[in-house]
């Protein structure tokens, strides 16, 4: 990986996902997202990975973000009016996440094969949708099938919820 | 050149930045795209780990990738389901303020 | 046997006690007798040991703790504790008889017979102990028979408060009495006296030390013997019945004191600092005591002044290191003042329990038997010649003047003031006519009260001529240079006496009214403000503990203390999610502090 393509992404990930912290207007909070969510493929991609890449924008940028426009359009959120800040309060939340900040910095700073590169394949990962898919078969077959069945449960659920009075 | 570090931090970062949007708005649809990202920071992670580790094959440790595959399955799950109380709530109360839906007095 | 004979003397009013308390209680006539029964029997066997001059008897072990404490129970039978014996089973025996007569009508006979029989066992307990323990259980038992026999008559508040005060005031004293003995036991690791006294010489060196230890063992005999500034209960302790004032605030108890204090002189005398005390504390009690009495009306408290201030005199003489004044003075008093009471209470009796001065006149020829005992007992008192005080008396006044002339010219001050009293006493009371009507209405005494006074008539009379004093203790030695004394004592007794008589002839109430005087110096309110002040002290203090350091520290403190934590706990659960989640991270960073950075 070079140095040119990674910092570039790494950068379009962090900041567009600080904006979206920090946006008001909640479709521009989600559209900062799914910017966000794109630059993070390309770190996928990055690694070689490129089954994940592909199904990180096709469920997460194309869907589930999709879903959360359709909810803000559908309840008509507007742009926050600004309420009174508890400045204390923030304080507090942006320390303790600051203190998380730190303490991750640390722990990877001791941890000694973070400081190695990367090594190099003898054989090319472009055919890793077969080896994972042959890995999801066979090794975990149970834990996908258990997946599906919840991927069915949620959207029962979510029909259920959906209703305006349950009779 | 890149490190793991590098890709570790990025996730760290990543993964705080979420959990200050969790903590600090108020809006509920924002706060759960902020736990998205925290998820997403976590997938970062472990794909980083997963091309770390060779295997003698020669290609990548796909496990990892496998986990990562599963976590995305069930964050979209957990969207969906996520949102449509989201949206029985904002029938119910008519705020998506995270502070109004409460009704504990102390 | 005759190992035996000495402990009876000891157990048969124990006996007689404990019988009439368990069992005769109801029958009065019973109680009485066993009583006297029991004291007649201490009297034969004290007289028996003194006969035989008995110098031991059997010896019982009670604590010894590994050598370091040694307690035995054992009688010490030297000349000193056989007169004594001797002395207190005798007049002991009188009064018992003559209490037949006076408590004759009394409700509580039974009771106070058993009182007078437990106040003779712990009485001569002290005369006969061996050890210090033992005379201080003794000791502490005749304060206790004391308290119950003046507020004999408890159902009178004055009675009752006057027990009080007696046994409180006793043992403030008691109080330095025991750490003067855990000091001289500290000291020369035993409490028996023949052991302690080879040991005290060993300590010369101490003289703070022994010094301190002969004044706290001083503080007891302060306190027993009515010395300043312990006086106070003495005149008051008059409420109880006149017997009573004879025997245990005349003749016996408050000799105590004195006699304990010739018992260990051996440690008194070691310290010169501590003789000069006692003689002062002595000399100052005698005088102030003999201001007070010139004003009193009461017949008894007049009387209660006048022991005061005779006990005054023998502590000065054990001041100045002569045992032997100190003890016949101890001997002819209780002889004299047993019978000037046992007098009173026989000219209250006849006037129907009245006891003011004032109130009497002429009873001279009402009740001649009583007049004539009364008035040999006042001449022996003031120390005229040829009665018993005049010697006893002029000894110590010998030694006051050989060894102290501040001292010699108060003691002859308090000679020309006893005359003063007693014979403005005499004038008021039996001289002249009757006052009121109860006086002109009383007759004499029956026997059984006027014959114990005349058995104590004769050694009034006859007790301080050497022929008949030297069978029962060694007389002080009559030095060449003191030879002109008695004619000093003599000329303040006919002074005081003339004066007596010329202010208080043919009076109907007293000319001289001198208020410091009558007050008694004041000493009772300033006892009680005393007490009062200190008890308002410790009260605010108690008080403050209470509201500030009890109930707003400890209690309120930790009530208070849980709601704020509960306040401050109950934060957490309010049912802000954001609140949750940021105690939620702030638990990851602790748990990731802890589990990686530690």
């Amino acid at each position: 990986m070079s140095p040119f393509l990674f910092w570039p992404f790494a950068l379009l990930t962090l900041i567009f996902g600080a904006a979206v912290v920090i946006n008001r207007n909640p479709v521009a909070s989600a559209l900062s997202l799914v910017v966000s969510f794109l630059g993070l493929s390309a770190l996928f991609m990055s690694l070689d990975a490129f089954f994940v890449g592909i199904i990180q924008v096709l469920v997460y940028a194309g869907a589930v973000m999709v879903l959360f426009l359709f909810i803000i359009m559908l309840l008509n959120l507007r742009a926050e009016v600004g309420r009174r800040i508890n400045w204390l309060a923030s304080a507090g939340g942006i320390a303790v996440a600051i203190a998380l900040l730190v303490q991750i910095f640390l722990v990877i700073d001791r941890f000694q094969p973070a400081a190695k590169a990367f090594p190099l394949l003898s054989r090319s990962p472009i055919d890793d949708v077969r080896n994972i898919g042959a890995l999801l078969f066979s090794n975990y077959n149970l834990p996908f099938q258990i997946v599906g069945v919840l991927v069915l449960v949620a959207t029962i659920g979510v029909v259920l919820l959906s209703k305006r009075e349950l009779r | 050149m890149i490190t793991l570090g590098d890709y570790l931090i990025v996730s760290g970062i990543l993964f705080s930045i979420g959990f200050a949007g969790v903590m600090l708005r108020r809006n509920l649809i924002v706060i759960l795209m902020s736990l998205e990202l925290m998820l997403n920071a976590a997938n970062l992670s472990l794909v980083a780990f997963s091309r770390f580790r060779v295997d003698p094959s020669g290609l990548p440790n796909y496990n990892a990738q496998v986990f990562v595959f599963f976590v995305i399955t069930v964050a979209a799950a957990e969207v969906a389901v996520g949102l449509a109380i989201l949206v029985a709530l904002f029938r119910a109360r008519e705020t998506t303020d995270v502070k109004d839906i409460s009704r504990l007095k102390f | 046997m005759n190992s035996i004979v000495p402990w009876l003397i000891l157990l048969a009013p124990l006996l007689s006690a404990v019988v009439i308390t368990l069992f005769t209680r109801r029958w009065k006539q019973l109680s009485s007798a066993i009583s006297i029964a029991a004291v007649l029997v201490s009297f034969v066997c004290s007289c028996l040991v003194f006969a035989r001059e008995t110098t031991a008897a059997n010896q019982f072990t009670w604590i010894n703790i590994g050598g370091t404490l040694n307690v035995p129970l054992a009688l010490t039978l030297d000349h000193l504790s056989r007169m004594m014996a001797v002395l207190v089973s005798g007049i002991g025996a009188l009064i018992h008889i003559y209490s037949l007569g006076y408590m004759r009508d009394d409700e509580g006979k039974s009771r106070y017979f058993a009182a007078l029989s437990l106040f003779m066992f712990a009485m001569l307990g002290i005369v006969l102990a061996n050890n210090f323990v033992m005379l201080f259980m003794f000791w502490e038992l005749v304060g206790f028979t004391s308290y119950v026999l003046i507020g004999h008559w408890f159902y009178r508040n004055a009675a009752a408060d006057a027990a009080k005060k007696a046994f409180i005031t006793t043992r403030i004293g008691d109080f330095g009495f025991m750490i003067g003995i855990l000091t001289i036991w500290m000291a020369t690791g035993s409490v028996i006296f023949s052991e302690i006294a080879p040991r005290i010489s060993t300590l010369t060196s101490h003289s703070t030390f022994l010094t301190a230890a002969a004044l706290l063992i001083f503080c007891g005999a302060v306190g027993k013997s009515a010395q300043f500034p312990l006086h106070v209960w003495l005149p008051d302790a008059m409420e109880g019945p006149t017997p009573i004032s004879a025997l245990i605030h005349a003749a016996t108890m408050v000799a105590a004191g004195v006699y304990m204090l010739v018992r260990v002189a051996f440690i008194v005398q070691a310290s010169q600092t501590a003789l000069l005390v006692v003689a002062w504390v002595g000399t100052i009690t005698a005088a102030m005591a003999g201001l007070i009495a010139t004003q009193q009306d009461d017949i008894k408290r007049i009387l209660a002044y006048s022991t005061i201030s005779q006990l005054g005199y023998m502590m000065m003489a054990v001041g100045l290191a002569s045992n032997d004044a100190a003890m016949f003075h101890l001997f002819t008093h209780a002889f004299f003042k047993a019978l000037l009471f046992l007098g009173g209470g026989s000219v209250i009796v006849a006037l129907h329990h009245e006891q003011n001065i004032w109130k009497m006149g002429g009873l001279s020829r009402k009740l001649p038997i009583t007049f004539a005992t009364f008035a040999v007992g006042a001449l022996a008192l003031i120390g005229c010649p040829p009665f018993s005080g005049f010697f006893s008396k002029d000894a110590i006044l010998a030694l006051a003047y050989e060894h102290n002339s501040a001292i010699f010219a108060i003691a002859l001050f308090t000679a020309f003031l006893t005359a003063f009293y007693v014979v403005r006493m005499l004038v008021i009371v039996f001289v002249g006519k009757p006052r009121s009507e109860i006086a002109r209405e009383g007759r004499e005494s029956p026997p059984v009260m006027t014959v114990p006074l005349i058995v104590l008539a004769l050694p009034a009379t006859l007790g301080g001529f050497a022929f008949f004093a030297r069978n029962f203790l060694p007389l002080p030695i009559e030095k060449e240079v003191a030879s002109f004394v008695p004619v000093f004592a003599i000329l303040a007794l006919i002074f005081g006496a003339a004066l007596a008589i010329a202010l208080y002839r043919n009076r109907a109430s007293d000319p001289i009214d001198v208020e410091l005087l009558r007050h008694k110096f004041y000493f009772d309110e300033l006892y009680s403000w005393l007490i009062r002040w200190t008890q308002e002290l410790l009260a605010r203090i108690s008080a403050f503990v209470d509201r500030w350091i009890i109930d707003a520290a400890a209690v309120g403190g930790s009530s208070r203390g849980t709601w704020g934590i509960g306040a401050l706990l109950r934060l957490i659960q309010v049912g802000n999610l954001q609140a949750y989640v940021f105690l939620f991270g702030l638990g990851v960073v602790a748990i990731i502090y802890f589990a990686v950075f530690r």
